[in-house]
């Protein structure tokens, strides 16, 4: 290095840096001649052409994160459903097994023992109708009750509404297990609502309500009434007021004018918020854990215990196979109510 | 409308609120309860939240949770904006059926049958790659994004398709290429949703029992896996205490943003009345 400063090396460093710029101009220009260059404007074009982007790049993303994470494993489930326990880790006999040298000698072990296993023992049938049951009569419930708290909603002053849903979703934030547990303490024997009861005089002594299926219906209700009130809110919002005023006009009292216009241009808000309740209480497991009959036979309860207690994968898989076929129509029949919604937006 | 029809309306929303608040307001009571029978009042007392924080399991079990509903809040973001801005944006494409399909049946799909199926899934993945090695947190933050990316994706299409595209074209007109427009113009905008899909899929995760206890291994217990064996056994008052700091949280969050909301939505319709009495 030369002491710097001195005059004559002013022109020196500048052809230095000349030097550099023209090679960076130099290999620019190759490089921009490279990618003109046949092969590979070829091979950018075959990408092109077969949609190989950022476009498609922003698509393949999410799609191939939800292909192995979300429908791969259902496969997977399908296959163990049909394969033998047995007392390993993994606790299942593989599907192909090779007994000996040769090719033919794989043995196909598929056992559609499980699945006929739910058809025979009457236990699992009892719990399918009886989770379908459950959930049926809760969802009614979560309609009768969120229905009136989602007009309510939509018909005050514009400036409360913001706040008043705010309310009904803010619940749904703080945790789903402490709402269930807030339920043991108001319901069981020596809880809030037996010793309000006593104190009252309604009853001289606690009714047993923990542990009860009322319990299971009154916690699904308590979960998932955001969910019911949301979708009837957003329909019950835009509904057009002036098919009232004309129906007042005409003389129509106002509940016959709720019956015959309200409610079914309600509807689709109806069968969404139904769907979003019903469907996974179906296969809800934490609710009647916790405030159901021990003896209680809900789906999810089951295949729980067949996983975690009798560590039978096997027939927990053809369980879930078995509750997945049961909720496929309900599950389309959502996605294209919610399709149809999306599509309206745009 | 009629007075009874306004006295039916309120009487409605008093019920509907009073159903919704009043188990909230009991846990929130007896957190403060001396006695050990929790729906027993034995007298003022904050004793509970000193057991709560005295309590290793729990505090171990709440900073996973935390970590895990980060990451997955983060992921799910990611994922969940790209596919919802491929639905809403990239008109028909290849597969779109599929994709949208994928986006909504998590929403409604029972959570024993998504736990159970990636639990298989990741048995599958380690007898054949020897990926993951064992379950802890990594399997759980990778079940939590399939979850709640679903969530935040509907969150994004239903904001991107209520957003008016001119102003993405205007910015393509001027020249810019797609990834600038998407950089500058459309996050922008879409950020209120992106932080509230961002908040979704925190809580989601930090809440869930079922999908955490089919893929977490030993020594990985999420804080709700704690709760839910302590509350099996029955009431006890530190879980009341953890229930009060929980609520409370959420509470002053959803109270903070709604205010910031407001004023931003102020700020935003004055900006346009000055715009429309602006002579010219």
């Amino acid at each position: 290095m030369k002491p710097a400063g001195r005059p004559e090396e002013m022109p020196r460093a500048t052809a230095e840096q000349a030097a550099g710029e023209r090679f960076g101009r130099a290999l620019r220009t190759t490089l921009g001649a490279l990618a003109r260059r046949p092969p590979i404007r070829w091979l950018r074009t075959q990408l092109a052409r077969r949609g190989l982007n950022g476009r498609t790049a922003v698509i393949a993303v999410p799609y191939l994160w939800l292909l192995l994470f979300f429908l791969v494993p259902f496969a997977i489930v399908l296959k163990i459903s049909f394969s033998e326990a047995q007392i390993a880790m993994p606790p299942y006999q593989p599907l192909l097994q090779w007994a000996g040298e040769r090719l033919a000698d794989i043995r196909l072990n598929v056992n559609p023992g499980n699945l006929l296993y739910l058809v025979e023992d009457s236990l699992y049938l009892r719990a399918f109708a009886n989770s379908l049951q459950v959930a049926a009569i809760s969802t009614l419930a979560a309609l009768m009750i969120g229905y009136p708290l989602a007009y309510a909603i939509a018909r005050a002053e514009p400036r409360w509404r913001g706040i008043l849903l705010m309310m009904v979703i803010l619940p749904f934030w703080t945790s789903f297990l402490l709402r269930v547990y807030a339920w043991i303490g108001i319901l069981k024997n020596n809880g809030l609502l037996n010793n309000l009861l006593l104190w009252l005089g309604v009853i001289d002594q606690p009714i047993v309500m923990l542990q009860t299926d009322f319990a299971t219906y009154l916690g699904i209700v308590y979960c998932y009434l955001p969910f019911m009130v949301m979708p009837l809110y957003a329909i019950l919002e835009k509904m057009d007021l002036t098919l009232l005023e004309a129906a007042e006009d005409l003389g129509c009292r106002p509940l016959r004018a709720f019956a015959s216009i309200t409610l079914p241009l309600s509807m689709p808000g109806v069968i969404a918020g139904c769907m979003l309740v019903f469907i996974p209480a179906v296969g809800e497991y934490v609710i009647p854990a916790l405030l159901g009959p021990a003896d209680s036979l809900m789906i999810g309860k089951v295949l729980w215990t067949e996983f975690f207690n009798n560590r039978d994968w096997p027939v927990a898989s053809a369980v879930a196979i078995a509750l997945l076929l049961l909720l496929v129509v309900p599950i389309m029949y959502f996605q294209r109510v919610q399709e149809r919604e999306n599509e309206g937006q745009t | 409308m009629s007075a009874k029809n306004s006295l039916a309306r309120l009487s409605f929303l008093i019920f509907g609120f009073a159903f919704l608040y009043v188990p909230i307001l009991s846990l929130v009571f007896y957190s403060f309860n001396k006695s050990r029978l929790v729906t027993v009042w034995g007298g003022f007392s904050t004793e509970w939240y000193g057991r709560l924080f005295e309590n290793q399991q729990i505090l171990e079990a709440a900073w996973l949770s935390l970590r895990v509903a980060a990451i997955n809040a983060t992921g799910a973001t990611v994922l969940g904006t790209l596919a919802g801005l491929a639905l809403a944006r990239f008109g028909r494409f290849r597969g779109r059926t599929l994709l949208s399909g994928m986006t909504t049946a998590p929403l409604v799909m029972p959570e024993v049958i998504t736990g159970l199926s990636l639990l298989l899934l990741f048995v599958t993945t380690e007898q054949a790659f020897g990926w993951p090695e064992g379950r802890g947190v990594s399997t759980i933050t990778i079940a939590h994004i399939t979850l709640t990316l679903s969530y935040v994706t509907i969150i994004v299409q239903s904001r991107l398709a209520s957003l008016d595209v001119s102003l993405e074209e205007a910015a393509m007109d001027l020249g810019a290429r797609p990834t600038r427009v998407f950089l500058l113009v459309t996050l922008p905008i879409i950020s209120p949703a992106l932080v509230s899909g961002w908040l979704l899929a925190f809580t989601i995760s930090l809440d869930d029992l079922v999908i955490a206890s089919f893929v977490s291994g030993p020594g990985s217990s999420t804080l709700p896996m704690v709760i839910f064996s302590k509350v099996r056994l029955g009431v006890s008052p530190d879980i009341n205490a953890l229930a009060t700091i929980m609520v409370s949280l959420v509470t002053l969050g959803v109270v903070i943003a709604g205010f910031v909301m407001l004023r931003r939505d102020r700020a935003r319709q004055r900006d346009l009345q000055m715009a429309l009495d602006a002579p010219g």
